[in-house]
């Protein structure tokens, strides 16, 4: 019992060492006016969900049409910024759609000068993926999660900086 | 070093675990009864499920007007209606959202669009934003196939119309008509909960 529960655990163990060492390879990149935009399916996504090491990830599910998401994209951006040197690194994940990137993301990551790294989601069916990144996410957005090679929380909800701050440091100091 | 590791991995895991305890549903389940309303739909009357006189049963969705993915769905919800409706299983669509915080979701608007679209079926409105959460409507477009029974109406099927928003030539399953179908037939729904990306609802 215990030796199998040890086996477990060190294949566990690996599983995520070996999903740290994937290389990310997005299916498409888009590109213009100067923004270039890296596309995932969520197979090439699913790495950046389970990466092992001593940053912690502030991952934000996001899109240009979405109005709550827009209004709390500023208080990731300060996040980023007041934290990019204690090991914490916002990806903002865009859920537009795939023939929206140039006529809409592209020119709002411009317009906003956002300054996290901003990635584009483009899986359709997402019944056989939503609960590969959270098994309580019902599938709307905004939704976020923040996690480290400790500690792991899932949010469907808009955050003020003060929240998202306190999410952060809580999970920091796990 | 390796006990601790260990140590770290088991931890980990009664972390992992104790999230996955934590169950934030609510609203309808499969086999609940869902209650009854009455809703003004586009053209000012009331509508109820129990006006459905000769109804077997229901396709609840919430959906609006704003919401890209509710957009991509429009033709295919009406497609639903004209399919189901002559076999007992009418459209009945219900926006949730509150216009103060989403003025495209007005009532006015929504009268607009049906009007364009040629909607055959009800479009309430959710005044006051009282019905969705019985439900457990967490976006739009949100699926509730409900069965007419003497008991009442029961919760079929929860969740998407199919697995492609984006493309309706590559839906590979249609699991809003495949459920239809296996409730026409008296057979078990074959899956009876999906997800999908959706706009969140705002109340």
């Amino acid at each position: 019992m215990k030796r199998s529960v040890i086996l477990l655990l060190l294949t566990g163990f690996l599983s995520f060492a070996q999903d740290n060492n994937k290389e990310l390879k997005p299916i498409k990149t888009y590109e213009r006016e100067g923004v270039k935009i890296a596309s995932f399916d969520f197979n090439s996504f699913e790495p950046i969900l389970h990466k092992n090491d001593d940053t912690t990830y502030v991952i934000n599910f996001w899109a240009t049409w979405c109005l709550p998401c827009v209004k709390e994209l500023p208080y990731f951006e300060q996040l980023n910024k007041k934290y990019e040197n204690q090991n914490v690194k916002v990806i903002l994940v865009s859920m537009d759609m795939p023939k929206k990137v140039e006529n809409s993301l592209i020119p709002f990551v411009k317009k906003k000068k956002l300054q996290s790294e901003v990635i584009h989601l483009d899986d359709p069916d997402a019944n056989a993926w939503i609960e590969k990144v959270d098994k309580n996410w019902s599938g709307s957005i905004p939704a976020t999660i923040i996690y480290n090679s400790k500690t792991r929380k899932f949010y469907e909800s808009s955050f003020t900086f003060e929240e998202l701050e306190k999410e952060l440091i809580t999970i920091i100091n796990n | 070093m390796k006990t601790l590791k260990i140590t770290t991995m088991i931890v980990l895991v009664c972390i992992m675990s104790a999230f996955t305890l934590i169950k934030t549903d609510s609203g309808y389940q499969i086999g609940d009864i869902a209650t009854d309303f009455s809703l003004k739909n586009v053209n000012t009357k009331k509508v109820s499920l129990a006006d459905f006189k000769t109804a077997k049963g229901f396709i609840v969705i919430f959906t609006c007007n704003h919401c890209p993915y509710a957009k991509a769905y429009e033709d295919r919800i009406i497609a639903l209606d004209k399919k189901y409706q002559k076999l007992g299983y009418p459209v009945i669509a219900i926006n949730p959202n509150n216009p103060a915080i989403q003025p495209d979701d007005s009532f006015d608007l929504m009268q607009k669009r049906a009007k364009e679209k040629g909607y055959t079926f009800p479009y309430l409105f959710d005044e006051g934003q009282k019905i969705y959460p019985q439900f457990g409507a967490t976006k739009t477009p949100h699926v509730y196939i409900l069965e007419k029974t003497k008991a009442g109406n029961v919760v079929k099927y929860i969740g998407a119309i199919d697995d492609n928003y984006s493309d309706e030539k590559a839906v590979k399953t249609k699991y809003v008509e495949n459920a239809v179908d296996a409730l026409l037939k008296w057979e078990e729904v074959p899956v009876k909960t999906t997800k999908a990306i959706g706009c969140s609802i705002k109340a």
